[in-house]
């Protein structure tokens, strides 16, 4: 199916919209399954009737149709016809996930899943079916309802309908065209339109933006019903509107009185130029009743939905988040220049300094604000999440989420969400027990799964913690010395045993399900949060539960930087990394094999590296007593980084290397300093992770 | 050999046989860049150097905001190096690596000229075996006598920053 250009761009937010309707009727139909409240019927039905308004006008018949059904059975539920039972919940949430796909499987314009479509398709009209069969007394049924129940019964279609078309005043303000709906029809069939004007009022009532005729429309040929639906699917909410099979076997529907048309403008085939009949001119030409009371339940639900955000092109914020940095740089310039010159003269500049240094950082603040979500946005896809699963392996789950309004980076957002999903899934599969068993511990049936959030000290920390089984240390420590992870005679502290689950090659589960435990996980779910510049651990109690916090940089533009100095090269070191920096005592420093030096911290022996020697650079001294070690903590191992120098700490505005050349080893990135020059950041955890297989290589020489 | 040919649209009969070339000096040798690669030219300034990275490559420097890579084109053809002088300029191009658009400074020896240069009075490189750097030439065409050698900057910048993939690939 193919759009033109000009449509392209707004299809392209059909589609998002689409989604986000999607997101609405899911997130509606999970809390739905407690309390059948009609505001919330109200709304899921708001939703799929936009997608389905949306889609049929982008001719995306398909997604129209199965909407449709949806609708239907939404619309049953609303009217109190239909009880919302749970089967029906199930069956909707699929079709959600259908109607997903069949949204991106349009946009990319790549073939639709018939046989699942087909199947949902059958699910709902079961369910309908049973429907209108059941309650037939409850109110006399509806036209439409009548010929949906032939349609289904699969009666021979008619050889042509007869279709009263009342649209409600509104109609053109609605944007809505009636002569493109007939245009429409007439490539159906030869059709023939009469035009009802008995509702025009006397020429000095008429208000000429209303619409005041109806239509009696004849048209022929093998038409199936569902078509012609299409055709009034975005205006039906509105109107009235009566099909009644010409000629065909299926009953006529009742009330479907074809009042005889006192002005009829006969429109034949619409071969010629049909404006003597156009609306546009009737609607001029007729006199009006302004009020003819707008009748209720017109289609408002367009503005629905609106939660008061703006799209913006994540290139145009980039650019600002630029320009910005360079508004900091300048700055910095200015003030490294100014501490130069005699101050007698320089009280104001040194005040319109620190003027700029503000207004300077405030501007940041909030054009980075821009960029910041709410972390709900990758917590609203854990209920239905953890309603699927909890369903799949039999266990009670009450899923608590606080914090969902802590903001952070888009960037970062997006990144977290694939390794959040993971940990829950981890949590509901592994750490929650079933029912049974957690009778027998004494708990609560209904186990407990928190999603939190929530900053602390200039980081974001989400915290996914679950009051199950806990780990299982022996069972760790033993697999751990299976697999040679851990040296046989290692004693490790509890929490270092809990953390072994993030080595990579780690599953403690007893079976492979589809869930989790195939051991490819938790160091990805590590390595990411890594990548991101953040941080993962868990803490457990056996039988109590196990938390997992997760500690974030809050933006990854921007970086609290210290510079370091080592020879006549600066580099920026995260101070997120650094644990401390220490003057180095010479009987603190021992030799490894003659290579690989080691220092002792307290009671604990750290790896040296020396930068000079990392990155090939002249320094001052290569003896650590000379220098100031900088301890740097990543994935819960240190290191002691030889430097020459400390100089300032800042924040650094993090440029890539990439986009104009390539990831260098041990360089996290560039950034601009103050006087124009470019500075590399440090990369703590690669540097840490390449310290250690030297460590390694350092054994292995000491062992041939 | 050549990749994309960008036209100017102003002058479309001429784009389409000829191409405007800038020239450079490098080692006596003059070399031809596409002119609607080239950025902007500058001159030689400090550089931060990158650990990890071959010696062609100097460093990078703040290009506006811009953190870009400066490449050394005589250490990048082998030649020998001589002491920056007050001729030695950057050319700052923009070149195809992949599907990215990069820009990259190149140090030479001094900026020439600009040529207009036929496409039909362009002669394919010969193919002397053992001299990689061939690899890089896009055409030979001789302007007032001299031989003007068109350089492939897609080809030679997109290879150097992707050496340290394939070592070997390049120029001893």
């Amino acid at each position: 199916m193919t759009v033109d250009l000009e449509m392209a761009e707004i299809a392209k937010v059909f589609f998002q919209e689409s989604r986000e309707g999607l997101d609405v009727m899911e997130s509606g139909l999970l809390s739905l399954g407690a309390t059948a409240d009609s505001e919330n019927i109200n709304t899921i039905f708001r939703a799929a009737h936009s997608i389905k308004g949306g889609s049929a006008t982008f001719g995306f018949a398909e997604v129209a149709g199965f909407t449709h059904g949806v609708e239907t059975l939404l619309d049953e539920m609303r009217n109190g016809v239909r009880p919302v039972t749970a089967e029906a919940i199930q069956t909707l949430l699929q079709a959600c996930d259908c109607l997903r796909e069949m949204i991106t499987a349009t946009e990319a314009e790549q073939p639709l899943d018939q046989v699942r479509i087909a199947s949902l398709n059958g699910d709902i009209k079961h369910i309908l079916g049973e429907a209108t069969e059941a309650p037939a007394p409850v109110s006399a049924p509806a036209p439409a309802e009548a010929n949906r129940a032939a349609d289904i019964g699969g009666a021979s279609e008619p050889s042509g309908w007869r279709v009263r078309f009342e649209p409600v005043a509104d109609l053109l303000r609605l944007r809505n065209e009636p002569t493109r709906m007939f245009a429409e029809l007439r490539r159906l069939g030869p059709m023939v339109a009469h035009a009802d004007a008995s509702r025009l009022p006397p020429l000095d009532a008429l208000d000429p933006e209303s619409c005041y005729l109806s239509w009696n429309i004849d048209i022929t040929g093998q038409i199936p019903r569902g078509k012609l639906d299409e055709i009034f699917d975005w205006v039906d909410s509105g109107c009235r509107l009566e099909f009644t099979p010409n000629g065909g076997s299926a009953p006529a529907a009742p009330g479907a009185k074809a009042s005889a048309p006192p002005q009829a403008a006969a429109i034949d085939a619409w071969s010629a130029e049909t404006k003597a009949v156009s609306p546009t001119e009737a609607k001029t030409a007729a006199p009006a009743d302004a009020d003819r009371g707008a009748p209720a339940g017109a289609p408002m639900q367009k503005a629905s939905g609106d939660s008061g955000s703006i799209r913006v092109a994540t290139e145009k914020v980039d650019n600002i988040i630029n320009l910005v940095g360079e508004l900091l740089i300048t700055q910095s310039m200015l003030s490294s220049f100014a501490d130069g010159i005699d101050p007698n003269d320089l009280d104001r500049l040194r005040q319109g300094l620190s003027q700029l240094a503000r207004n300077t950082r405030e501007l940041q603040e909030s054009v980075m604000q821009i960029r910041m979500l709410p972390i709900s946005f990758a917590f609203n896809r854990f209920p239905r999440i953890v309603h699927d699963l909890s369903r799949k392996l039999a266990k009670k789950v009450e899923l608590k989420l606080s914090g969902e309004g802590t903001e952070l980076d888009k960037t970062v957002l997006e990144k977290i969400s694939d390794p959040l999903v993971h940990l829950v899934r981890n949590a509901l599969d592994h750490g929650l027990e079933i029912p049974e068993r957690r009778v027998a511990a004494g708990k609560h049936e209904t186990g407990t799964l928190e999603l939190a959030a929530f900053h602390e000290g200039g980081n974001i920390i989400i915290e996914v913690r679950d009051d199950g089984a806990g780990l299982n240390k022996a069972k760790i420590l033993q697999k751990a010395r299976e697999r040679a992870l851990v040296a046989p005679d290692q004693e490790l502290t509890d929490e270092q045993i809990d953390n072994l689950i993030f080595m990579p090659g780690f599953s403690t589960a007893e079976q492979i399900s589809d869930v989790s435990g195939r051991g490819v996980g938790m160091d990805v779910v590590r390595r990411n949060i890594n990548d991101l510049g953040g941080h993962v651990q868990i803490s457990s109690r056996e039988g109590l539960g196990s938390t997992i916090r997760i500690r974030l940089p809050l933006t990854l533009a921007i970086l609290d930087g210290q510079l370091v100095r080592v020879g006549k090269e600066i580099y920026v070191i995260s101070l997120l990394a650094i644990v401390e920096t220490i003057q180095v005592a010479r009987e603190r420093v021992n030799t490894l094999v003659g290579r690989t030096e080691v220092f002792r911290l307290r009671d604990e022996y750290l790896p040296v590296v020396k930068l000079c020697d990392q990155f090939g650079i002249e320094p001052d001294s290569r003896s650590a007593e000379d220098g100031l070690l900088v301890v740097l903590e990543a994935d819960g191992k240190r290191v002691g980084v030889l430097v020459d120098d400390l100089l300032a700490q800042q924040q650094v505005v993090i440029k890539s290397l990439e986009s104009n050349f390539k990831s260098v080893a041990g360089i996290a990135g560039a950034t601009i300093l103050g006087d124009g020059t470019v500075a590399l950041i440090i990369d703590a955890p690669g540097l840490i992770s390449s310290a250690a297989k030297q460590g390694v290589g350092a054994v292995a020489a000491r062992a041939a | 050999m050549s990749t994309a040919k960008p036209t100017s649209g102003a002058d479309k009969a001429a784009a389409e046989s000829s191409e405007q070339y800038l020239t450079f000096m490098l080692a006596g040798e003059e070399y031809g860049v596409d002119i609607l690669r080239v950025q902007e030219i500058k001159g030689w300034d400090k550089v931060t150097r990158i650990p990890h990275t071959p010696d062609y490559v100097l460093g990078v420097i703040n290009l506006r905001g811009a953190v870009v890579p400066i490449l050394d084109l005589r250490r990048r053809f082998g030649l020998e190096t001589i002491a920056f002088g007050p001729t030695t300029v950057v050319i700052v191009v923009r070149v195809m690596s992949g599907r990215d658009e990069r820009t990259v400074g190149v140090v030479v020896d001094a900026v020439s000229e600009v040529y207009n240069v036929d496409a039909a009075d362009t002669k394919p490189p010969p193919d002397v075996c053992g001299t990689v750097d061939t690899v890089f030439v896009k055409a030979l065409v001789t302007i007032e006598e001299k031989m003007l050698i068109l350089l492939d900057i897609d080809r030679l910048i997109g290879n150097s920053i992707a050496d340290e993939l394939v070592p070997g690939a390049a120029v001893a």
